[in-house]
């Protein structure tokens, strides 16, 4: 019968009071630590996923809209960019800048998002290949690890897209299989929520309103490598024009055009940024940009001189980011302060009834002390009484919070495109522990030091 | 075996108690009697080492309990006294065994179950070893207290009142029953009471009257 078994027997003998300190520091603790918890794994996701980027550049809009569509890819894009506008960011051979990454979006399928860029992308956010291949020709599609999980895609998945970001079944395109061949590693950035294929499968699919079009099936009877788009149909293999119409024939006009292998095998396979620079007239969503050097003079100006002088607009991610967190933060510092008042109500709680049990026990620890018991162990005792229900408290409230994650992770995930961990621990849960140890000491010393002076001999007399 | 000198108290504000001197050797029974407000109960626990007398000593076993330092004389308190009250108080969130266990465990022993066991027999008590005390009759209780008082085999055993709610037989059946434990354990046996009834059992006898002169 050692302390720590006493305090427990005496702490289960009423259940009732049990309970409402238990229910009071569950929903103090597991509201703290719920708010910890997102906030920790959203602020994770957000700086992960600023992936050394400095500069969006979109379409005019909002910037923190931007930033999300582009870098998050949780908000509807501004809108379209030309490439004749874009030209000057996309050059390799920007004084300035170190990489430049295009973006082009508009489709999903079952509301993840398909990105047309080059591959860019992939060193951008330092992901590497898993099985498969990245995409090169059209309609080629290399999944992120998160999205070919949940989708189940597998090399040679096929699917069409849809127009939007919704899983939306009538705004399916009926043109334009996408084939997945690769899927890439992990990484715990934004990369592994989407599909990534070559910008020109974007404007195809977009550009497709013709339902004889053959953008999909590599018919090996039509000799006819250029899937374009539109009406035309370019069958001279041989003159390497562009100005066929609105579209243009980017393929080899000196490969073989022999369609029997896989999706337009030998055409269409250039990806490179010079050949997407060709395309004027043609539109890509965004530019995430890197600089060569953050600090330098040219670079710090570069974004106004965007926002002021062109039709384009310029967004920094850490400071639109930052301005999230300030917005963010007045909702969630509310939220906090009222899991902190319950907290201090459930210390309250636990000093109540201890105190109320102080009471009721003051001949059973009188007793105790004629029983040769030290003050030191009544003091002890109601000590153990107060931590005990506090650490009881800490372990629900961690598993009400956690299991509320974990029944919010998916929906939050869906949102914020993003895969929530909920029984990942961050290093504020220590700090909690501490805090919720430091609440029941100071609920249960005041108590504990009237238990330490308990006077048996007047509690004795009294009967 | 027990012995005290000159021992007196005073409250603040109250009359004060001049107590005549008390020897009781081991295997004796000495029965102080005395109407209410003489102050029994103030002896009995200036006797069990719970109040410190303003002056005299008292020594158990040729200890002088109120010499010794607080922790030791608690560890002493808890070792070489037993006391039956009046109420009988137990650790409500324990059951009969735990709280014999608890009250070796406070006096620094270690729990001793087939001891326990054997006592609870003695006492006519094994059925309700894992009884929860409140829900024992009022004579489970008191032999429930007489078996705590004797766990830890003390040189003195204490009764304040122990026969005062008991009818004629009870009350014979407790004293036998303390008498035996007494015998059996080589303690001396101290019963404080206004129980006329005792008077019968026991020879050995003090009386306290009330207000002796300082």
């Amino acid at each position: 019968m050692n302390l720590i078994k006493l305090a427990w027997k005496n702490i289960i003998h009423n259940p009732l009071s049990l309970l409402l300190n238990l229910v009071l520091l569950t929903l103090g603790i597991g509201l703290i630590n719920f708010i910890l918890s997102v906030n920790h794994q959203l602020k994770d996701k957000f700086d992960k996923n600023l992936a050394e980027i400095d500069l969006v550049i979109g379409a005019k809009g909002s910037p923190l809209q931007l930033i999300l569509s582009s870098m998050y890819h949780i908000d509807a894009p501004t809108g379209n960019i030309s490439i004749a506008e874009a030209k000057p960011f996309l050059r390799e051979s920007h004084p300035l800048i170190k990489a430049s990454v295009p973006l082009s979006m508009g489709d999903s399928y079952k509301a993840h998002r398909i990105i047309g860029s080059d591959h860019s992308i992939v060193q951008l956010y330092n992901a590497e290949i898993s099985r498969g291949k990245l995409w090169n020709n059209v309609y080629e599609v290399t999944a992120g690890a998160e999205v070919a999980r949940k989708l189940n895609l597998t090399l040679g998945t096929e699917f069409t897209s849809s127009h939007g970001f919704n899983d939306d079944e009538d705004l399916e395109h009926e043109h334009g299989v996408f084939e997945v061949v690769g899927i890439l590693k992990p990484t715990g950035s934004v990369i592994d929520q989407l599909l990534l294929c070559s910008t020109e499968s974007v404007w195809d699919v977009h550009d497709h309103h013709d339902s004889d079009d053959h953008s999909n099936d590599s018919n090996p009877e039509v000799d006819d490598h250029d899937h374009d788009h539109g009406e035309h149909h370019d069958h001279d293999d041989h003159k390497h024009d562009h100005d066929h119409g609105e579209h243009h024939d980017h393929d080899d006009h000196k490969h073989d055009h022999d369609h029997n292998h896989s999706v337009q095998q030998d055409h269409r396979n250039d990806i490179s940024r010079a050949h997407l620079l060709e395309h004027e007239d043609k539109d890509i969503t965004s530019i995430l940009i890197q600089y060569k050097n953050r600090t330098n003079f040219q670079a710090l100006s570069m974004p106004r001189n965007i926002n002021e002088n062109t039709d384009l607009q310029a967004a920094s991610p850490a400071y639109e980011i930052n301005r999230l967190y300030d917005m963010m933060g007045t909702g969630t510092k509310a939220l906090q302060l009222i899991a902190y008042l319950i907290a201090i109500v459930s210390a309250i709680s636990i000093f109540v009834s201890l105190l109320n049990s102080l009471k009721q026990r003051k001949y059973e620890l009188s007793l105790m002390r004629v029983l040769g018991g030290k003050p030191t162990s009544l003091f002890g005792l109601i000590l153990l009484e107060g931590l005990i229900l506090a650490i009881l408290g800490f372990v629900c409230g961690m598993l009400a919070s956690h299991l509320a994650f974990s029944g919010l992770a998916q929906s939050l995930g869906d949102k914020y495109n993003y895969n929530f961990q909920a029984w990942l621990f961050h290093g504020k849960e220590s700090l909690l522990v501490l805090g919720t140890v430091s609440l029941g000491i100071i609920a249960a010393i005041i108590p504990a030091l009237m238990a330490y002076r308990t006077n048996i001999h007047r509690n004795l007399s009294e009967a | 075996m027990l012995k005290t000198s000159e021992i007196s108290h005073s409250y603040k504000g109250s009359q004060s108690f001049n107590f005549p001197d008390i020897y009781c050797p081991a295997r004796e029974t000495l029965l102080i009697l005395g109407q209410s407000g003489v102050g029994k109960t103030t002896l009995l626990h200036i006797l069990g080492g719970i109040l410190p007398p303003k002056k005299g000593s008292v020594s158990i076993n040729d200890t002088s309990i109120y010499d010794l330092p607080g922790n030791k004389r608690d560890k002493f308190r808890g070792k070489q006294i037993g006391i039956v009250f009046q109420k009988p108080y137990f650790v409500q969130s324990l059951n009969a065994t735990e709280n014999l266990m608890l009250a070796q465990k406070m006096a620094g022993l270690t729990p001793d179950k087939s001891w326990i066991k054997e006592l609870l027999d003695n006492l006519r008590l094994s059925h309700r070893a894992a009884s929860m005390t409140f829900t024992m009759s009022q004579g489970e209780q008191q032999r429930l207290s007489i078996a705590r008082a004797v766990i830890n085999k003390p040189s003195l055993i204490l009764a304040d009142e122990p026969s005062s709610a008991l009818d004629d037989i009870n009350c014979k059946q407790l004293i036998e029953l303390l008498d035996k434990q007494a015998l059996e354990l080589n303690a001396s046996l101290v019963i404080v009471t206004h129980d006329n009834r005792l008077k019968q059992y026991h020879s050995n006898q003090i009386e306290l009257n009330a207000y002796e002169p300082d």
